[in-house]
Parts: C-alpha cells; structure tokens; sequence
C-alpha cells in the first residue's frame, strides 16, 4: 500500500530523512519508532505530500508522491503531530469543510459528518469553538478530520500523545478496530503502544531505518546476541577449563557465589549465537547436572535503546547493520 | 473551481468568526467618514474627491492588515499541514483565500456607499466619477491584497506579514506619486507613473475606465498571487 523507497530529506545542514526505504501492506499496522528528532515527521509529511522529498520517491495505493500527490491524498487520512486545528471554527463547521475539500458534498456531507462525531464522541462540543476544547477532544477532532472520507490508509503522528490513560486506551482500541480494514503507518514514543497495536515496527535513528520487524523478532534477534544464564552442579575449576576453552562461548563470568558445589553463570555465545544447546550437551558428556538453564529475555524497551541511544559512534554501526535484517 | 469556493467559505467565515474582522471595519468606516467629514467641513464641499485622494494611503494600512493572518497564521498554528494535505491544488488554495479577502473588503467599501447617497442628498456629485473611483477601489484593493497575502507566505508572524506587506504597497504606490517623479529626469516620469499603483486608480476615478489600467491591476494581482505560489512550492 505504501511503498518508501530511497527518501532524503534536508533542511540546510541537517539530514532529517536519509535514505529511508520501507513498505507497508495493505492491512498492516506498522508502528514508526525513534527518538526525539529522529525524523518520523518529516518522512509522514513526505507520504502525505506536505514536504517534497529532496530524492527518493515513493507510491501510496499505486500512486506516485510526485507525480500524483492529489490522488496520493485523497487515499490518506494524516492526523499531524499535536492535532493542529482551526481555533475559531466551531467543531461541526470545520468537520464540514474538510468534508466539503474532501469532496463529499451536499446530502453525504451532513451524513459524513454526523458519523464522525458518534464515532470519535464529539455529540457535546459540536457547537463549541476548537479553541476552547481540550486536549484530548482536540485530538478527537483531529481523528475525525482524518477518518471523515473513510480513507484506505491512515498516518497518524503520535496519535495518543497528551491524552489521559482512558483516552489513550480509547484511541488504541479505535486504531486496532480500524487496523482490521485499513493501512495503518503510526509513530509513537510510546513502547507498549506497539505491541498493543502494531502488528511490525519499523525503528529509525538520525534520519536512517535501523530495524525492522515484528515486535517479538526485533526481541529475538536482540536476544540472540543476549545472553543465557545457566546453573550447573559439578566442580568449579573442570568447569572452568572448559568453558575457557569451548569455541562457542564468548564470554562468561559467575552470578553470585557457589552454593555448595552448584554455580551459576552468565554466558554469551559466540557470533551472537545459541548456546544452550552446547551447554546441555557439555554438561552431559562431563557427568555434571543441570539444575537451570534459560535465556535471558530482552524487552522491546531494551531493543529500542541498544539500537538507538547507545549507539552513536562508528563501532556501532556495524552492529546496527548486523541487526538491520534487510 | 467547487475547490476554491471551499476554501472561499472557510476564509471568508474565519473574518466574522473573531472579533477582528468587525474591529477592522469599525476603524475602517471611523477613518473613512472621519476624513470624509473633515472635507466636508473645512472646504465646504460635499464631494467625495477628498475620500479617494486619500484612499490609497488608507488601503496602505487596511488592506495588509486583512491578508497578514492568511498564510501566517496556518504557519504558526501548524493548520497548514492540513489544509495542505487536503486533495487541494495549491492554486485552488491561493485563489480561495485571496477571493475570501476581496469579499472583505468589498464589503467594508460598500458600507462607505453612504457617502455617496450623502452627497447626493445635499449636492450633486458627479455619478460617474463616483462608480469610477468605487471600481478604481476595488481594483486597487484587489492589488495590495495580493502582495499582502503574499508578504503573508513568507513569514509565520503576522506583524512580519503586515510590516512586509505595507512596505511593498508603499514602494508601489510611491513609486508614481510626485514625491518621486519630482526627482526624476522628463523621459522617466510617465514610466514610473504607470508602474504605480496610485496612477491608475486616479484615471479611473475620474471616470474614465481604460483597460490598460484593469489590466495593469490584474497583472500585479497575478504576480503576486503566482509568486505567493512559488514561495508555498518552496517551503514544501
Ligand atoms: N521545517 C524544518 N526546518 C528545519 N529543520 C527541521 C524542520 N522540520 C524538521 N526539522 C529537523 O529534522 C529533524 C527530524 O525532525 P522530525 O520532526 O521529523 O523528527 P521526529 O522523529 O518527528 O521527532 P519527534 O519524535 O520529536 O516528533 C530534526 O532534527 C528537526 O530539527
Ligand atoms: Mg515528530
């Protein structure tokens, strides 16, 4: 349904959006995450047809930003960042204009419009002025304005932020039932708002795509280069050698002290690889016993970070390209 | 063209959805009838020659303050980002907004019409003269509104937009008036009085409607609007 492929975008100096490719199928919710700055806007406002790209193109349903940005638009509904609305217009009198713009006219509008406020629950406020609302019925208002021609794909900006946890889950619910018939691009800051409703997440940092997957793939392959914690009942220096000598491990070290003859370690595989296979096979050729054996797992929170905060210097591009299955 | 009127309606209501756009022609019509009174009082005379001598400086300061709200505002505010990403042409936009303040100001002219029936009550004023300098009006209203919205494009503060806005109708305007011509060698004068924009409103409200001067206020209308348009092309 939208298909991203090479986009840049500067302004001046900075390089918001730097070589940005992705797609998103018909049907999917994709969650767009990054920090602050990392470009998330910039590149909604390209799909959208707000900015022009500097290079790069992309098509939403079949049709190309450049080439037909009107077409382009008519597919999309796009709430912005914030929910940026006319102040002195009333609720109904701006739901009618942007009806009237988006072509329903005459018997359909006051239909369209009447729908909007039952499903975002605007019936109190509909003579109220935008100015005078509040936050959260702002952001009402600027959904409605986005669903009001029933559009196939939606780009929502950060679409719960500043609203209350009633609200929030509120939204997410209307996001999920629409994720069931519609394209859905969202960014949020928010973690758990993606496994809440995205079913793949795409991560982008300074501009440029660092990961992207599923949430429980991105945790997968972050914890493949996790670490696996095992308890082992035997004597400590065999153990020992052994370890420091098996190709598979990379590094260990004790957790705590020895209770009795049982210890527990901590290991990373070597290559980021799967040891705990190694492990059981090890601890049954020598005769030890094993009384625990687990991998450490690694929250989507963690994944975020290690790919985006921790990660600034050169070493750390490398090991973003390792992550970065495409 | 169902698109331009959209956005017509959706300007044209913002003007009387504040206070603003009746506190401008309050002290739109309190400034008008204030001069149009003082000629009538100190010359004696109850023609409207005075009201549109000075017409041009009054526009000078009205007119940009109606259009300075007009791109600035949804810069600020951010509502540009959904106007902009409404299945609207850009020219669609521009023309809506620029007809929108036309109205306005169409409409504080008409309410000066009672100076005309005032001066027709007690003297009898010349009738062509009169529509000649209302259409001249129009025309030149029609003008600075098209630099003011454009002035209002380039910044996102509305003081910028109308500070702007005044100094490129002020440039001109004083361009064709004697202040500047004075200085200036023979061959030039006629030039710089048809650049101009008071030269043509001044034939014209004589009563004498020569096309070179509506076409000479729909150029600069078309100007402006059209470089409007390359400035919103350029911030995208
Ligand atoms: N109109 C603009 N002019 C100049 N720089 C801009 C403009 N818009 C964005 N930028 C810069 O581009 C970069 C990306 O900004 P963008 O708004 O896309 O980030 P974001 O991911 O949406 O951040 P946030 O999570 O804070 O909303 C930032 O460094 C920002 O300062
Ligand atoms: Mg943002």
């Amino acid at each position: 349904m939208i298909e991203a492929t090479n986009l840049v975008k500067r302004f001046g100096p900075t390089v918001a959006v730097n070589d940005i490719s992705f797609t998103v199928a018909k049907g999917e919710v994709l969650g767009f995450l990054g920090p602050n700055g990392a470009g998330k806007t910039t590149t909604m406002r390209i799909l959208t047809c707000f900015l022009v790209a500097d290079s790069g193109t992309a098509t939403v349903a079949g049709y190309d930003i450049h080439e037909d940005p009107i077409e382009v638009r008519r597919r999309i509904g796009y709430l912005p960042e914030t929910a940026p609305l006319y102040n002195d217009m009333t609720v109904v009198d701006y739901l009618n204009f942007i009806a009237e713009a988006r072509g329903i006219r005459n018997g359909g509008r006051k239909a369209a419009v009447d729908r909007m406020i039952e499903v975002t629950s605007l019936k109190g406020v509909t003579k109220q002025s935008i100015g005078s609302l509040s936050r959260g019925y702002r952001q009402r208002v600027g959904l409605a304005q986005t669903l009001i021609h029933d559009p196939e794909i939606l780009i929502l900006d950060e679409p719960t932020s500043g609203l209350d946890p009633n609200q929030i889950i509120e939204i997410r619910e209307l996001i999920k039932r629409l994720g069931e018939e519609k394209t859905v691009l969202l960014s949020t800051h928010i973690l758990p708002e993606v496994s809440a409703t995205c079913s793949r997440m795409i991560i982008i940092d300074q501009g440029e795509l660092v990961a992207s997957g599923t949430p429980e793939e991105l945790s997968n392959q972050a914890s493949r280069e996790g670490t696996t914690v095992v308890s082992i009942r035997g004597p400590l220096p065999e153990i020992t050698s052994t370890l420091a000598a098996a190709p598979w491990v990379a590094d260990w070290h004790q957790v705590g002290e020895s209770i009795g003859d049982l210890h527990r370690l901590r290991l990373r595989g070597s290559e980021g690889r799967d040891i705990a296979e190694d492990l059981f096979r090890t601890v049954v050729t020598k005769g030890w016993s094993l009384a625990e054996l687990y991998r450490e797992q690694v929250s989507l929170e963690e994944v975020f970070l290690r790919l985006t905060m921790s990660e600034r210097g050169d070493a750390a591009k490398e090991e973003r390209s390792e992550v970065n299955p495409e | 063209m169902t698109n331009t009127l959209t956005v017509f309606k959706k300007e044209f209501r913002t003007y009387f959805a504040s206070p603003m756009g009746y506190i401008y022609i309050t002290v739109f019509l309190v400034a008008t009838n204030w001069l149009f009174l003082r000629g009538f009082f100190l010359i004696n005379q109850a023609s409207l020659r005075g009201f549109f001598g000075v017409l041009p400086w009054i526009f000078l300061l009205f007119v940009p303050a109606v259009t300075m709200r007009l791109w600035a505002e949804e810069r600020k505010v951010g509502t540009a980002e959904v106007l902009m990403t409404l299945p609207l042409r850009d020219h669609e936009i521009v023309l809506g907004k620029f007809l929108a303040s036309l109205a306005f100001v169409a409409i504080s002219l008409a309410l000066t019409l009672v100076l005309p029936i005032t001066t027709a009550i007690i003297g009898s004023p010349d009738t062509g003269s009169i529509i000649g300098g209302y259409i001249g009006a129009l025309l030149l209203g029609a003008a600075y509104l098209a630099i003011g919205i454009f002035a209002s494009g380039l910044t996102e503060n509305q003081i910028v937009a109308f500070i702007v806005g005044i100094a490129i109708c002020f440039v001109l305007l004083v361009l064709g008036e004697n202040i500047v011509l004075f200085t200036l060698p023979t061959p030039l004068v006629p030039v710089f009085e048809f650049l101009g924009l008071g030269a043509h409103f001044r034939s014209i409200s004589r009563g004498v409607l020569d096309s070179r001067d509506i076409v000479y206020y729909l150029s600069v209308v078309v100007l402006f609007l059209y470089l409007n348009l390359r400035t919103l092309e350029n911030q995208r």
